[in-house]
């Protein structure tokens, strides 16, 4: 009876957690508009909840997001041409800041909780690597990805 | 007759009652804390928890060092440490192979001994573990971030490198003394000119208290006994070194019995601080030799080797107050220093007591002259005014003592195989507990320095004949867990171990655990041949000479396809793992390469050589298995004929 019960709340619980996961997907945060997530049910340690993305782009970051990029992601990733990973040309337009930045910070946390980063997986097959970058190593490559 | 059934009678019940009594006193024992189940909880780590304490188990004929957890027993790593690792790629990629290099060139295996943590103030500080080779001697360094060997250096005029490797308080020193007395220097002459002209040199090898580089600061050159363990002082006994000695004798031949004659062989008290003064004052020789000395760095993750050919050498007959011999019974084998530093116990292995020298008494017996003699200029004390006591007929053949920081200490002993606690000051046996079988040395966590952690012993034994499922001929041997809190001891498990386990040191896990290297970062990496981005993979000649720079991430290689390569080329593998995430390493082999595989960890630069000796096309592939698509992660390399015209190409996604 008392399995039964907490089988429930646990499924309830699930679906409800499901729900706010794809109803903040659909909202984009556009530059120059500062916009505060509302907080997600679980979320680790290495992520983001929000971040502050001011109009004009910043092209000192642009050269160290740039840099940072090249080290740590051309493996997998290019801007124009699908490669192991997705091109990135218009990542900015296509997701939200903190969604592109919490992919950097913890991949493996997306994949399991992210319903995108979950379809991603399922298109491309290979886990995206995480490379243990710093929140403003990540912000610096969000900035980078602004001007693709 | 009816008398003698009837002694049979009281003889048959008494002994009934005895054996009966026998059987309740362990039954007790058993029930007040040996009972089966409780037994396995106190040594259980459930699933996902970790061991209270690390174990560093010497590997002995196998080289290498095995890290254990207790009380569970785990092995978790066999660190290569003096011999080639075909798993790692010790000693066959091209960064470690100057490990391994020593005056008699590549020597890719050796004989590893006693395992010591560095210290200090006389406590355990969990940043390097030291270990000897006895056979080419040597003293390796491993560095506990990395649990990687890091540094490994020859020690000349020695044979044997057994009374080793152990530090000093503050790690000021690790010392390797020689076991076999040989000609210094080294020279033809008749084996039976032994006596006399044969030495036995003490080597003290200065340690940097930052980054932990050894340098062979001086020898002292003393007489062509066998040196065959060694303790240093503790505590007040600090600035002293004592060395048990064999071969008094100085037999050279049939050791057995000709070794075995003197009633008396010697604890030798060497004084460093005293040897410190005399260096400063010039009173050395500085004696030609040849010896390596070879550093791994962690920027180029690269190993160096150095040739080195002068070393300071202290005689003790020209050096006053530099080295004593207090006498000890029967070729003493263990040496064994107790916390405080006070009590230098001597385990005569021939002899049925256990010997135990008092510093004070030493010193006083120094001061006053208390002399029996001397033995090339070094002055002999005499046996009872430094003896501090006895454990009277403990136990058959004593080998090492440890001590728990309660005034008590643990001796072993091979032949009649078991562990005894003594109380030192009133020599008295407390308890004995059954090894199985045949044990040499024993360690308590910290029980070697100034602050033992007590809670648990363990006893490292040499035979194992019927205690774990047979292995044809050659079985395994042991480890054994005691625990050692209440007043009698108790067997808690007993486990395998790599090899032979000489000696063993341990500490609580918490020193180690947080100073962990998780990755090596790319931005630090300064190996000459690293490719820090896979837009600079590439392929280039040089003569018949083919530097592939590769990358490695989940799950690809840059390039994998290699085209141009021709017969009696030497292809140099440089691959970096591109990698920044904790443990994601990868691996690489490729087909009929004369060496092992490459295992690379995140961060890292490591290069192996391939002689392509068949045209065709060749595959190669990750050995670790790293991700979901670790089957996929492989490459292609062309092989042409030695005068083709195929250009030299890579590319990877046809770019």
């Amino acid at each position: 009876m008392n399995k039964l019960m907490s089988i429930l709340i646990g499924a309830a619980l699930l679906t409800f957690a499901a729900s706010c996961g794809s109803g903040g997907d659909s909202d984009k945060s556009k530059p120059g508009i500062k916009k505060i997530e509302p907080a997600k049910p679980e979320m680790s340690e290495r992520m983001v909840k929000s971040v502050d993305v001011p109009e004009t782009i910043d092209e000192a970051m642009v050269e160290e997001g740039k840099t940072i990029y090249e080290a740590n992601c051309t493996a997998c990733h290019k801007i124009e041409k699908r490669f192991v990973g997705p091109a990135l040309a218009g990542i900015a337009d296509r997701r939200e800041h903190t969604w592109i930045m919490n992919m950097i910070l913890d991949p493996e946390f997306m994949v399991k909780n992210d319903e995108i980063a979950r379809n991603l997986l399922m298109e491309f097959s290979a886990p995206m690597a995480n490379q243990n970058l710093s929140k403003d190593e990540a912000r610096k490559i969000l900035e980078y990805f602004r001007t693709l | 007759m009816r008398k003698s059934i009837f002694l049979f009678t009281v003889l048959a019940t008494i002994s009934l009652v005895f054996i009966r009594c026998g059987n309740g006193s362990q039954t007790q024992n058993n029930s007040s804390g040996a009972l089966s189940g409780d037994l396995a909880e106190r040594v259980y780590v459930a699933p996902g928890e970790h061991d209270e304490y690390y174990a560093f188990i010497s590997g002995g004929f196998s080289g290498q060092l095995a890290v254990h957890g207790l009380p569970s027993g785990r092995l978790f790593k066999v660190i290569p440490v003096f011999s080639q690792d075909a798993e790692k790629a010790y000693g066959y990629n091209e960064e470690t192979k100057p490990l391994l290099e020593t005056s008699y060139g590549f020597v890719p295996w050796d004989d590893a001994h006693h395992p010591d943590l560095s210290q200090t103030n006389g406590v355990i500080d969990g940043r390097w573990c030291f270990i000897n080779a006895n056979n080419t001697p040597r003293i390796a360094r491993v560095d506990l971030k990395t649990f990687e060997t890091t540094e490994i250096i020859e020690i000349p005029n020695t044979a044997g490198n057994h009374s080793s490797s152990y530090v000093t308080d503050n790690t000021e020193y690790v010392v390797a003394g020689t076991r076999f007395g040989v000609p210094v220097p080294q020279r033809d002459m008749p084996i039976s000119e032994y006596k006399g002209n044969f030495k036995g040199a003490l080597s003290f090898i200065k340690v940097d208290p930052e980054s932990g580089h050894m340098n062979l600061e001086f020898q002292v050159l003393t007489p062509g006994f066998d040196y065959d363990k060694a303790h240093p002082g503790r505590g007040k006994s600090h600035g002293w070194f004592f060395f048990t000695t064999y071969n008094s004798e100085e037999a050279n031949t049939l050791l057995e019995v000709n070794a075995s004659q003197n009633d008396k062989d010697f604890i030798a008290a060497v004084n460093w601080k005293k040897a410190e003064e005399y260096i400063a004052q010039g009173k050395f020789k500085t004696m030609p030799t040849d010896y390596r000395h070879n550093v791994y760095s962690e920027e180029t993750h690269s190993a160096t080797s150095t040739k080195k050919t002068e070393v300071k050498v202290l005689d003790p007959a020209e050096c006053p107050g530099l080295v004593y011999f207090l006498p000890t019974p029967k070729s003493p084998h263990g040496c064994d220093v107790d916390p405080t530093g006070e009590y230098i116990v001597g385990s005569g292995k021939l002899s049925a007591n256990v010997t135990v020298h008092s510093f004070d008494k030493m010193l006083d017996a120094i001061e006053n002259e208390k002399f029996d003699g001397e033995a090339y200029g070094i002055p002999i004390l005499n046996f009872e005014d430094v003896l501090a006591g006895s454990v009277v007929q403990p136990g058959l053949g004593p080998l090492h003592t440890e001590f728990d920081g309660e005034g008590n200490a643990y001796t072993t002993f091979f032949i009649s195989s078991e562990v005894v606690k003594w109380k030192l000051g009133t020599w008295e046996v407390l308890d004995r507990k059954p090894t199985y079988y045949s044990v040499g040395h024993l360690m308590i966590p910290g029980g070697n320095s100034q602050k033992p952690f007590g809670k648990y012993l363990v006893a490292m034994n040499k035979i194992t004949k019927d205690r774990y499922l047979p292995t044809g001929p050659e079985l395994c041997q042991s480890a054994q867990l005691y625990d050692i809190t209440g007043d009698k001891m108790v067997m808690l498990s007993d486990f395998p171990t790599v090899g032979e386990p000489h000696y063993a040191a341990g500490c609580p896990a918490d020193l180690i655990k947080p100073n962990q290297t998780k990755i090596y970062e790319l931005e630090k990496n300064k190996h000459p041949y690293a490719t820090l981005k896979e837009s600079d993979a590439r392929v280039e000649r040089d003569g018949n000479e083919v530097h592939i720079y590769m990358t490695m991430i989940r799950s690809h290689f840059a390039p994998d396809n290699i085209e141009g390569i021709k017969e009696g080329d030497k292809v140099y593998f440089h691959v970096t793992n591109l990698e920044q995430d904790y443990d994601v390493p990868h691996g690489i082999s490729m087909i009929g390469a004369n060496t092992s595989e490459l295992l690379i960890m995140p961060g890292q630069t490591e290069t192996f050589i391939w002689n392509p000796k068949k045209q065709g096309v060749w595959p190669f592939y990750c050995t670790d298995f790293c991700s979901a698509l670790h089957q996929e992660m492989q490459g292609y390399v062309r092989v042409s004929p030695a005068n083709s015209n195929v250009p030299l190409s890579w590319s990877l996604d046809g770019e």
